[in-house]
């Protein structure tokens, strides 16, 4: 059971990222272009996702997942090092080529050759972050 | 931009929310997609392997069954290598070192309001505004 709703929750996050505009690299380097011919659309992109889930949200507080488990509890803010080198790598690697995690894997069947490299350089790095993360974390918190 | 594509962008979006409400509210997990795939990557994930293997195959597989009534499938990435290798890459460790990307911190965090996932979103859309910014703009590479 918990195979068959991770496999129509992938399903319906594919057809929303197709959907959406997600996969078209024209259109995340057009949203991030600001000093360009910006284009909106991922506004309304993240708009359409963020709202429904904030009701969902809502909803888990005093229950517990359909399947079983738990939710997965709140992370204590921990606005660390680590978050903002990643997340600065992460953005300028996804206004280089244009693809984020989820849109790359979700255009293996029709994103060409160039869909490929760049999933095999996303694998790559995935390992090569765990060493660097694993440092990151041993480091001492600057005074 | 033409009014189709926000109407689409918006329709997508609500398809992605509803994909990580069902993920949340039926498997008690958070719909992200660097971790689910760097979770069998570098092994962190494996006592979840089946969860994640099969959200990655409902991924890959319904694309190909949309396609063909689908009109706009080229993702027109760039054919420069170099550029499609770099950005992989550190889309790859960015991620991971984060812990997070477009969909954990930024669909699922920001919507959870939680600190992490806000400055998170907040760091990405800038590094990607200024990386676009340099390599259009200044370098004239993509």
């Amino acid at each position: 059971m918990r195979a068959l709703f991770a496999f129509l929750s992938g399903g319906l996050f594919g057809a929303g990222l197709l959907v959406s505009g997600m996969v078209d690299t024209t259109k995340v380097q057009g949203w991030l272009d600001l000093f360009g011919d910006w284009d909106p659309t991922l506004a309304f992109v993240l708009g359409g996702a963020v709202i429904p889930m904030f009701f969902v949200w809502r909803l888990t507080e005093g229950r517990r997942p359909a399947l079983g488990g738990f939710f997965p509890p709140k992370p204590h803010v921990k606005l660390d090092r680590s978050l903002a080198i990643g997340s600065m790598l992460f953005g300028a690697g996804w206004g280089l080529a244009g693809l984020c995690p989820g849109p790359a894997i979700a255009s293996l069947s029709f994103g060409g050759l160039g869909g490929l490299v760049f999933f095999a350089a996303m694998l790559a790095g995935m390992l090569v972050a765990v060493p660097i993360r694993a440092r990151l974390e041993a480091m001492p918190r600057p005074a | 931009m033409i009014e189709q594509d926000w109407i689409m962008g918006a329709l997508g979006g609500l398809m992605i929310g509803a994909a990580a409400g069902l993920f949340l509210l039926a498997n008690g997990r958070i719909m992200g997609a660097s971790g689910i795939l760097g979770g069998l990557v570098d092994g962190s994930g494996k006592d979840s392997w089946l969860e994640r293997v099969a959200f990655l195959a409902g991924l890959v597989l319904v694309p190909i069954l949309i396609v063909p009534i689908y009109t706009v499938v080229d993702t027109h990435i760039t054919s420069n290598l170099w550029v499609v290798i770099a950005g992989g890459l550190m889309v790859g460790i960015g991620t991971r070192i984060a812990n997070g990307c477009t969909s954990g911190h930024g669909v699922c965090g920001i919507s959870r309001l939680s600190p992490r996932g806000i400055v998170a979103t907040l760091y990405y859309l800038l590094a990607g505004g200024v990386a676009v910014y340099l390599f259009r703009h200044i370098l004239g590479v993509i």
